[in-house]
């Protein structure tokens, strides 16, 4: 940690001879508005924020040290554990690497569950922080109406491979479970309802004028600055960078889809805002296609070796996870198990730019500012 | 009542007193308990969960469930705490608030002090209570509880104001601050028609005055983990709550006298209903306000805060006196 901080200045007012003195305030790790154990050290003046340390780590396991020593199929529950909210993306990025890297057939049928599950799950972390960011801001509602329809999620993922939040679903070359009868319709059924739903979403919060007061114009930065800090997903795209590796770098079968991008260039807090509930527009247009293309039948599980050993070399892999860019780089050695595996998060690498944001803010933006950047701390710590 | 006010004090119409006195905060206290209840039932619906249910029939008794938590709680303080602030702030904060019970008329004769000046009784002594709360904030050496502290003595002082200049208007048009004459000066009319202005700004200066969504800033939970009373425990911190709670309900009386004719029925066709029927109606509408408004608001920033108070609150109050006050000459013919 920057030992920097730790010296707090005192001045002495030159018009009233009042001595006032900085203090260092220590948010979190157990604090309601951190999301996790996540801790960040802030030297205040008044409730001006003069510079803030994040210190993380609270929540690291090695992931990636342990998987050195686990097969590639026994990774898979590990990355269920790293960004908790979107386990699927997670599932299909070790998944997707592996495939690449061996260059399997994946069947149509499993194409499309992979896809139906990572875009629900999508509309799932959405929800999630829709509802806990209004909580953050103060509005208790929103987060018991949000949990509530994610509930549907969860129970649809429950019946599609026994698991509500940390699924475990996919496997290398295919998934582990087919759909159970009627799941497909189920899955239709909610997205009707979803689309109706996000109007209410709206309504009762998007046109609050104390809510726009708390977000327009707050945790602004530019292009230049969102790409020297190396942002992805919706960080990025609130600058009007447009920029969609579901659409740039078609990966799974999202070529075969029709759908937009949204973006904006306010690069404000309020754009993160309505760009997250966008997604979640265009997530059901696409669960809309791919419900209406699903195969019939067919194989889940692709013709996979009994040991999975991808030849020697090294293979990056990128998609999009709801918080960004989610990357996996894998060295083989011909093993059975990685000799490297390292993970891009994004929830880590967007976080880098808290302390930039936070300068000069007013403590009650910290929450509006860490709300907005979407952080899950298993992904963080890893 | 009133003619127990016009006895010369005795011994015996001391413990009448006493006994009225005992008598209301039983009341007050069932209300608390079950405005407690009903706010978290009705939050509850508002969020389609159920609310309370386990303790008692429809979950009656978990308030009281959650009182006896709080009493048997070991009263922790921490280490560095100022001893004496420590355990005069909670007491600081309760008092005033039952204090200013004593004015409000709850029917033309049901009331326990008429004084001449009821208005300015409420509004003093209700300011005491921020004192508690700087206290509170100041002795509990904790950092989030000092900036819970200060954001309520700005917000409390600043508030202030505006809630005083919005029943200037209220008092010019009845010629008096005797709470009871406000109420009987009502017959014909309400006085949140002809006091659209004041009404308005008293409304949003008291949520403010009581620290209740939307501006309940001093104890943001998810920036301050509760502010000024986070270091708090057990009866103390029961103290903290029941004082916000009898605010509630002064406030409540407040508006219904200010704004809404007392005990006054809705139309005299209907004035076989009892007065304190009607009173205890109105006030309650309040209070289902305040739950409703908790469901829905989110939390503004603290600087916006003092702005709105300073920049849109008082000039409307103000404008509300000033068109007051000319209005009333004109009717009297002096312009």
């Amino acid at each position: 940690m920057n030992q920097g901080i730790l010296t707090t200045n005192s001045t002495i007012s030159s018009d009233t001879g009042i001595r006032t003195e900085e203090m260092l305030l220590n948010i979190g790790p157990q604090h309601p508005s951190t999301h996790g154990v996540f801790r960040l050290v802030v030297k205040i003046d008044g409730e001006t924020i003069k510079e803030a340390i994040p210190v993380m780590g609270y929540l690291h396991r090695g992931t990636e040290k342990l998987a050195e020593n686990l097969t590639y199929t026994q990774i898979i529950p590990y990355t269920d554990r790293m960004d908790y909210l979107a386990a699927m993306t997670n599932n299909y990025v070790i998944c997707h690497a592996v495939e690449t890297m061996m260059g399997l057939e994946i069947p149509e049928r499993a194409q499309y569950l992979r896809l139906i599950a990572m875009e629900l799950n999508r509309v799932a972390s959405h929800m999630v922080w829709w509802g806990t960011y209004l909580l953050d801001l103060g509005a208790m509602s929103p987060f018991l109406y949000a949990f509530r329809d994610r509930e549907t999620i969860l129970d649809l993922f429950n019946e599609l491979c026994g698991a509500r939040m940390t699924f475990n679903y996919m496997r290398i070359g295919g998934v582990k479970w087919d759909a159970p009868p009627g799941w497909i319709d189920k899955v239709r059924e909610f997205v009707a309802y979803m689309k109706k739903e996000l109007n209410n979403y709206h309504a009762l919060v998007t046109g609050n004028e104390i809510f726009i007061n708390r977000l327009k114009g707050i945790g602004k930065f530019d292009q230049k600055t969102a790409l020297d800090y190396s942002l992805s997903g919706v960080m990025l795209r609130s600058t009007g960078i447009k920029w969609d590796l579901r659409k740039d770098e078609p990966y799974c079968i999202y070529d075969r889809f029709d759908f937009d991008v949204p973006v904006s260039t306010d690069g404000d807090c309020m754009s993160r805002y309505h760009l997250r509930l966008a997604e979640i527009e265009q997530s059901l247009r696409i669960l809309e296609q791919a419900l209406d293309q699903f195969p019939s039948e067919g194989e889940v599980m692709g013709k996979v070796p009994r040991v999975i050993r991808p030849p020697a070399g090294e293979t990056y892999v990128r998609i999009e996870s709801p918080r960004g860019e989610i990357g996996c780089y894998i060295a083989s050695q011909g093993k059975d198990k990685p000799w490297r595996l390292k993970f891009r998060r994004p929830s880590f690498t967007n976080l880098q730019i808290l302390p930039k944001l936070l300068e000069g803010e007013n403590i009650s933006d910290m929450v509006a500012i860490l709300g907005s950047i979407d952080i899950v701390l298993g992904e963080v710590d890893c | 009542m009133r003619d127990l006010l016009q006895q010369t004090p005795s011994l015996g119409n001391a413990l009448w007193f006493f006994l009225a006195a005992v008598v209301l905060l039983v009341i007050l206290l069932g209300f608390v308990t079950y405005a407690i209840y009903f706010e978290r039932k009705v939050i509850g619906w508002m969020q389609a969960r159920i609310g309370p249910n386990r303790v008692g029939p429809l979950g009656l008794l978990q308030t009281v469930a959650d009182v006896a938590k709080l009493l048997i709680k070991e009263d922790t303080r921490p280490k560095h705490a100022d001893k004496a602030l420590y355990a005069l702030a909670p007491i600081l904060a309760y008092a005033p608030a039952f204090a200013v019970l004593a004015v409000l008329p709850f029917t033309e004769t049901l009331q326990f002090a008429d004084l001449g000046i009821g208005i300015l009784y409420y509004i003093a002594l209700s300011g005491i209570t921020v004192l508690g709360v700087i206290t509170a904030g100041w002795a509990s050496n904790n950092k989030y509880s000092l900036i819970g502290g200060l954001r309520s003595a700005a917000q409390m002082i600043s508030y202030e104001v505006p809630l005083v200049m919005s029943v200037v208007g209220v008092v010019l048009m009845t010629g008096s601050m005797n709470l009871r004459e406000i109420v009987l000066a009502q017959q014909d009319m309400w006085n949140f028609i002809p006091q659209f202005l004041g009404f308005a700004v008293f409304l949003v200066a008291a949520q403010a005055e009581l620290n209740r969504t939307p501006f309940d800033l001093p104890e943001a939970e998810s920036e301050l983990v509760g502010g000024y009373h986070v270091e708090y425990s057990g009866f103390r911190f029961a103290m903290f709550m029941l004082a916000e709670y009898v605010y509630m309900f002064g406030m409540g009386a407040m508006v219904t006298i200010l704004f809404f004719g007392g005990w006054l029925p809705i139309h005299p066709a209907l004035s076989f209903i009892p007065g304190i029927v009607w009173f205890a109606v109105k006030l309650l509408l309040y209070v289902f306000l305040q739950f409703w408004l908790r469901a829905t608001m989110p939390r503004p920033r603290v600087d916006q805060l003092m702005s709105f108070a300073w920049k849109v609150l008082l000039p409307v109050a103000l404008l509300n006196i000033l068109i007051t006050a000319v209005v009333i000459s004109y009717q009297s013919g002096m312009i």
